[in-house]
């Protein structure tokens, strides 16, 4: 029996697997509920299957085998243009169109779905305050803009047309410690006024920890656990255990260099 | 009588020959671009084509021009007018560099912005004129600068066959062994060129993005 879809998780992942066309594995045996609004961290290295797993969503890649559904249905049957516009989709190199102002970009969705020009123009508005934002900013190129303010940019874009399923791809990756920080506080504080449901991918114990509601740990291509920031810091599973010890004898070797 | 004498006092045919070289320049331009961008695109999406495409066009770009000319003239229709041969054979040479320089462009375009278009529900449509082309474009246009420059040289020879254009005073003048006339129908296909490289290259530079 089908799950009501307005109940059942807004992200399934059942038996999935994704091989390239050499047959290389790249993903095996996926399991994977996200719930409503929570932020599910894929969490793992390079090479993981983490940014295969937000693509299998949105359906820039299709799953070999298995099938991945969104809010109660398979997206191998829906329109993947059609899909895509109600899912955010934010990546590292963030990919803001260089040739578009500020305004421009952030409008994307709106234009290609054929608001009226002053709607979209309020909705900008309102996503550069969202994002904190200077409104003055809207006419600028991404080129004028600092690493911090295009990743913002790059976050009220996603946000524009109000998807309620985000997609985050390391988006905060290139960026300086403080900046990244910044944005973190500030991603944090928009969600919980927004609910969004959000997977977001990063190699970064740190920002797992601190924006995960749960932390899907991934490593060549499987799911390893699923657990709360709590418990995957006090957690006996070896890879959970291993990401954790790298994190804190960073934070000792930083210590101890300050003592020293 | 220099050269300079002979165009001041023959200005109108100067003039009018000047105007056959443009036109058949403009014309063939504007045919290669209508088949050149399209082919472009095409290979630039669908990698298995881009050997073949490029390597014809490259062998065409080999075969010498006065040979080509040649090999057309017993074509039926087409060699009935000089002008119409030549119009053919200054599009096949042009062809190269707009095939080359539009797949060249569009594959330039940073994959981080064409991946985030399609994430974002942008069709193959929309890639495409919204975000895959404004960023080739000056890619393109240099393709087009390059286009023109060589087909305002060859264009002189297409004289040979009888169509006209400023080779006409060329092939006269070595016919007559007279210097002054040759350089009355080079120096202003030169002027053409250059003209026509300096303000193509203007756009592309206002053209380029940031």
């Amino acid at each position: 029996m089908e799950r009501d879809p307005h109940n059942g998780p807004a992200i399934e992942f059942r038996n999935v697997a994704y091989d390239l066309p050499t047959g290389q594995v790249i993903l095996s045996d996926l399991n994977l509920e996200v719930l409503r609004g929570e932020i599910l961290v894929l969490l793992g290295r390079s090479g993981s299957g983490k940014t295969t797993t937000l693509k299998l969503i949105n359906r820039l890649l299709a799953p070999t085998t298995g099938e991945v559904r969104v809010e109660g249905s398979a997206v191998a049957q829906e329109d993947a243009v059609r899909l895509r516009r109600r899912i955010g989709y934010v990546i590292q190199e963030i990919g803001l169109f260089p040739h578009f102002t500020v305004e421009r970009n952030i409008g994307v969705v709106p234009h290609i779905e054929a608001w009226p020009e002053e709607k979209i123009r309020g909705r900008t508005q309102e996503l550069l305050q969202m994002v904190g934002l200077e409104p003055s900013l809207a006419a600028r190129y991404p080129h004028q803009l600092s690493g911090g303010q295009r990743q913002r940019v790059g976050v009220a874009r996603a946000l524009a047309a109000d998807p309620a399923i985000l997609l985050m791809d390391e988006p905060f990756g290139a960026l300086d410690p403080l900046t990244r920080s910044e944005l973190q506080r500030e991603f944090l504080s928009l969600q919980q006024r927004l609910h969004k449901t959000v997977v977001f991918v990063t190699h970064d114990l740190n920002e797992a920890l601190r924006l995960g509601s749960r932390i899907a740990l991934m490593e060549v291509g499987k799911l390893v656990t699923i657990l709360s920031p709590k418990e995957f810091l006090h957690s006996t599973d070896p890879m959970a255990a291993a990401y954790v010890r790298a994190f804190q004898s960073g934070l000792d070797s930083d210590a101890n260099r300050g003592t020293a | 009588m220099n050269w300079f004498h002979f165009i001041v006092q023959n200005h109108g045919q100067v003039l009018e020959l000047t105007l056959e070289h443009l036109w058949m320049v403009g014309v063939s331009t504007l045919l290669a671009a209508l088949i050149g961008i399209p082919l472009g695109i095409l290979i630039a999406h669908r990698p298995i084509l881009n050997k073949p495409v490029l390597a014809t066009a490259n062998i065409i770009q080999t075969i010498p021009s006065l040979a080509l000319f040649g090999f057309l003239l017993p074509v039926p229709w087409l060699g009935d007018r000089a002008e119409r041969l030549a119009i053919l054979a200054l599009t096949l040479y042009a062809l190269l560099p707009l095939i080359r320089n539009t797949y060249t462009g569009i594959r330039g375009v940073d994959p981080a912005v064409v991946e985030a278009g399609r994430g974002m529900g942008m069709t193959d449509r929309q890639l495409l004129f919204q975000v895959e082309l404004p960023l080739a474009l000056s890619v393109i246009l240099s393709g087009v600068r390059v286009a023109v420059v060589i087909s305002v040289g060859l264009a002189t020879i297409a004289a040979a066959i009888g169509a006209g254009g400023l080779g006409e005073l060329i092939f006269r003048g070595l016919a007559m062994v007279n210097n002054q006339l040759i350089l009355a129908g080079a120096i202003p296909a030169a002027l053409l060129a250059l003209l026509a490289d300096f303000s193509l290259g203007w756009l592309e530079r206002r053209l380029r993005p940031r």
